[in-house]
């Protein structure tokens, strides 16, 4: 690849993850539960597109993000408010762009007329919003202006931070001072200001005058006091509750603002556009403050007149101190002060750097914020992490073998060979974990992908949907991954085409107009457990009943448990839908999810309550590449059965076996009768049915949650094993899920518990042995 | 799977191997490696020609048993057994023969059509004959040694 493609390679797999950030983000706003790092979060996204965008000449692309990025940037500002309509309209808008960068990454192009449409709507919401941001005299100021150097300080204690015209929310301004005992009640004041923070934007001033000089300090007294400017609309209960449990212990004043700004108000008003741009700056600082202590540093600076140098000194340690504790939740005491030196040449590098740092701000905040995002990461191709699951699980077999030689030379347990083989053991196997870690990847990245389908869907079936997730962190292998987009793609359109009701039989049954469809990931027993849960109308059980009955799927006089019905529709060839849409009748039904989720290893069942909805919920393996697994025997053959499917262990008695019929068996547990499947005999590895007490019997629970028993010879342990394809050089095996490799050195087949269930309970076991 | 005419020239090497009392050979680019027989796993619902599979290396390999393939029948494996590994398209077989025991090179020309003895295992898999210092070396294809992969299961 030549390295302007590699490049352009590379910005478009950023542009995905940009992408991702911008529809997560813009889904946080219309949930109402985004702050303002969500907001620039977003910004960033957008920007980040166009920017590379720009650098490759993608001119549509680079037009469209920049209406995407000036409506956000309004909103950034405060000057547009995020409302349900706007926030819709750029979840359209998020769609068109991604359509965009697919269409500048693999050619093709985008209906014009859709771009306009909706750059035509951003355009339109910003338009609206223009004038009433002139109105305050504000216009268009941006941050990178900020290159005077001389204007960089000004913003100490004394200067009150935010001048900004008169349109300014009403707040309260704050002034706590705790003392020793709210401390000494291990209480801490970064919680206070952090609870503070959820009421609406604040700006905390650190007055560290009240610090005697450090040989006079007490560690534990109190000396510094905040005051607190918030904005927005929390009563002065709501700010009051916050300190609900330390008032006693703290001083502790609560002003209102006024609305015309602050109380404490100084600038003149000539200088209103300069107070405006620095607290622009300032509040872009602070931005950063919270995860980057050096700019907080300064940002505390105190006031000119500290009384000595050494206090002056211990006050800015003590500021940069406090200053670090809302990042690290460290107590803000001065507790443990390092040597001032040190201190005195943090404050010089960080004033040095301000200057440039302040040009630099928005970008800065960037970095930081991005860094307290996601910690550090390296792309990799993914073959090269392939080839070292291949060569650790190569490496597992490799020291199982060894294991088993040095048993068999008769080397005594506690030998030291044997025992240097038992650390090896320990450490493949954390190998193992650790390059299987790397492969694991949250489901979010499906999941993601989700949401535009459900506008989509919804807008072409005219309902309302709403998407939920839930667990979007947890973690899966990447192969799982991949193979669960298509299923999870066809469910969620199951799920509104036909589970959701129209909006008018929503209203009419005294449900909210708009539908829920809640997609959920969790970790559950050493499998992922996906659900997908509409709160429609349920499944119609008489027409799925009828239209099995119709297409012959079962006979008319067949007696079925809602169960059972329910489970119809994983049926071949079952559609429920009267009309055919173009959405989920293609033919493909949830016969194809089913078989999807099986051939993951997974299974798949259904609840359903009328009127209440159905649930879809999916169990996983989290991995393609090990399996926990019960190493048997049947017929001199050394087979792994699946632990998952294994429910418990048993040794048949003669009692408690009977026949049924010709040569079906069926065993008594506790009362309830099993079937009975000789593994020897539908593999073909025995002619004679094997004796029942002779062996051992596996209880197992099959799909749909039907449970058998699974006859084996004996038993021979307990192992993980390394899964071999069998059908890389071979062919699919009916009753074999794949391979694998045990301690000798010899191939292992692992069973399918649920194909060679099926094959014995529909009487298909001859045909099974036949087949080939 | 064409029957390339042969057309001299093109030298190429063969490495011809002894199943019961006949001789064949295969491309040496087919072939990947040579080892000894070691026991196979038996498959349920394998075609009888399928002796199993075995671990080569991490890889789990299908044993064909080359003989029974042809129609000669079944061998009886033992420690002197042969399994040649060939990659025959995008999979790995190892076929169970008797004993490897040349490397022959050959150009195009010296390999005659397979004379017309209309039988199916012939036309399935000769390519055409060689005479080798008197002897007769079948020149056969790989290409349709395993099974078909895809079952019609539980049609």
């Amino acid at each position: 690849m030549d390295p302007m493609a590699e490049i352009k390679a590379t910005f478009f797999q950023e542009c995905e993850e940009q992408l991702a950030e911008l529809e997560s983000g813009l889904l946080a706003m219309e949930g109402g539960d985004a702050d303002t790092e969500t907001v620039n979060a977003v910004f960033r996204a957008v920007h980040s597109v166009k920017g590379g965008a720009g650098a490759f000449g993608l001119d549509d692309l680079v037009r469209f993000a920049h209406v995407f990025e000036t409506t956000l940037d309004e909103v950034r500002a405060g000057r547009l408010a995020a409302s349900v309509e706007v926030v819709k309209a750029m979840l359209r808008s998020a769609d068109v762009l991604a359509d965009l960068v697919h269409a500048s990454r693999d050619g093709g192009s985008v209906d014009p007329a859709r771009c306009d449409t909706c750059a035509a709507e951003l355009s339109a919401l910003t338009g609206i919003d223009e004038e009433a941001a002139d109105d305050d005299g504000m216009g268009d100021i941006e941050f990178r202006p900020m290159a005077a150097p001389p204007v960089d300080m000004d913003f100490g204690l004394d200067e009150p931070a935010a001048c900004e015209a008169s349109a300014e929310p009403a707040g309260w301004n704050i002034r706590f001072k705790p003392q020793a005992a709210l401390y000494a009640k291990a209480n801490e004041t970064v919680l206070l200001l952090r609870e503070l923070a959820r009421l609406g934007e604040i700006e905390v001033e650190l007055d560290a005058s009240g610090l005697p000089l450090l040989g006079d300090l007490e560690a534990e007294g109190a000396y510094l006091s905040w005051t607190i400017r918030l904005r927005g609309a929390a009563s002065e209960a709501d700010v009051r509750e916050v300190f609900e449990f330390v008032d006693a212990d703290c001083e502790l004043e609560v002003q209102a603002l006024g609305g015309d700004g602050e109380p404490l108000q100084t600038a003149a008003e000539a200088e209103l556009d300069i107070a405006a741009l620095l607290s622009m700056a300032q509040a872009a600082v602070e931005g950063a403050a919270g995860e980057s202590p050096p700019e907080a540093a300064f940002e505390f600076e105190p006031e000119p007149e500290a009384p000595a140098p050494e206090a002056d000194i211990a006050a800015i340690l003590v500021a940069a101190q406090a200053a670090v504790a809302p990042a690290a939740a460290a107590a803000p005491q001065p507790v443990a002060i390092p040597e001032p030196a040190n201190l005195a040449e943090e404050r010089r590098t960080g004033d040095d750097r301000r200057n440039a740092e302040l040009r630099r701000v928005e970008d800065r905040q960037n970095e930081a914020s991005k860094a307290a995002v996601a910690a550090p990461t390296i792309r990799v191709d993914l073959d090269r992490v392939d080839r070292l699951i291949d060569l650790v699980g190569e490496l597992v077999i490799n020291q199982a073998m060894l294991a088993q030689r040095v048993t068999e030379e008769g080397l005594a347990r506690a030998s030291s060979v044997a025992m240097g083989l038992d650390e090896l053991e320990q450490l493949t196997r954390e190998i193992q974990d650790s390059v299987m870690a790397i492969r694991a990847q949250p489901v979010k990245s499906v999941f993601q992908r989700m949401p535009r389908l459900v506008r989509e869907v919804a807008s072409i079936t005219g309902k309302q949907a709403r998407l939920t997730t839930e667990g979007e962190g947890t973690e899966v292998d990447k192969t799982v991954i991949e193979r669960l987009t298509d299923p999870l793609t066809h469910m969620i359109r199951n799920a509104i085409d036909h589970g959701l009701e129209s909006p008018e039989k929503r209203i009419a049954a005294g449900k909210n107009p708009e539908g829920v469809v809640k997609l959920s990931a969790a970790h559950r027993s050493g499998r992922i457990v996906i659900e997908v849960a509409d709160d429609g109308g349920g499944i119609n059980r008489e027409r799925v009943r009828q239209i099995a009955v119709d297409k012959g799927l079962i006979a008319v006089e067949a007696q079925l448990t809602d169960d059972e019905i329910d489970n119809l529709i994983f049926l071949p060839g079952f559609s429920t839908a009267n009309a055919i849409s173009d959405i989920s009748g293609r033919g493909v039904g949830m016969d194809v999810v089913k078989r999807s989720i099986l051939d993951l290893g997974g299974r798949i069942s259904i609840t359903s309550r009328p009127g209440l909805g159905s649930t879809f919920s999916m169990s996983l393996p989290l991995t393609l590449a090990v399996l926990d697994g019960m190493v048997v025997t049947a017929g001199q053959q050394t087979l792994v059965a699946p632990l998952t499917a294994i429910i418990e262990t048993l040794q048949p008695k003669h009692a408690d076996v009977h026949s049924l019929g010709g040569s079906a068996r069926v065993i008594s547990i506790r009362g309830s009768y099993v079937p009975l499947v000789d593994v020897g005999m539908s593999l073909g590895y025995r002619a004679e049915p094997l004796d029942a007490e002779q062996g051992v019997a596996l209880l197992i629970e099959s799909e749909g949650g039907t449970r058998a028993v699974l006859l084996v010879d004996a038993i021979q342990g307990q192992r993980q094993v390394v899964i071999k394809s069998l059908e890389a050089n071979y062919r699919r095996v009916p009753g074999i899920a794949a391979a694998t490799i045990l301690g000798d050195g010899r191939v292992a087949l692992i069973l399918d518990v649920d194909t060679l269930v099926a094959a014995s309970r529909t009487a298909e076991a001859p045909r099974l042995l036949q087949a080939g | 799977m064409s029957e390339a005419a042969p057309q001299g020239g093109e030298g190429r090497e063969l490495i011809s191997f002894r199943i019961g009392a006949q001789e064949f050979c295969v491309d040496i680019m087919e072939v990947r490696e040579i080892r000894g027989w070691s026991p196979a796993t038996a498959l349920p619902q394998a075609p009888p020609f399928v002796r199993g599979v075995i671990n080569l290396r991490g890889a789990v390999l299908p044993i064909v048993d080359l003989g029974a393939r042809l129609g000669l029948g079944t061998a009886e494996p033992t420690a002197r057994h042969v399994i040649i590994v060939a990659q025959v398209q995008n999979q790995v077989v190892g076929l169970l023969v008797d004993a490897v025991s040349d490397i022959l090179t050959v150009t195009d020309d010296m390999v005659q059509p397979t004379p017309d003895v209309a039988s199916d295992m012939v036309r399935a898999f000769v390519r055409g004959l060689l005479a080798i210092d008197g002897r007769m070396v079948s020149f056969i294809s790989l290409d349709r040694v395993l099974p078909d992969r895809e079952l019609d299961h539980a049609a």
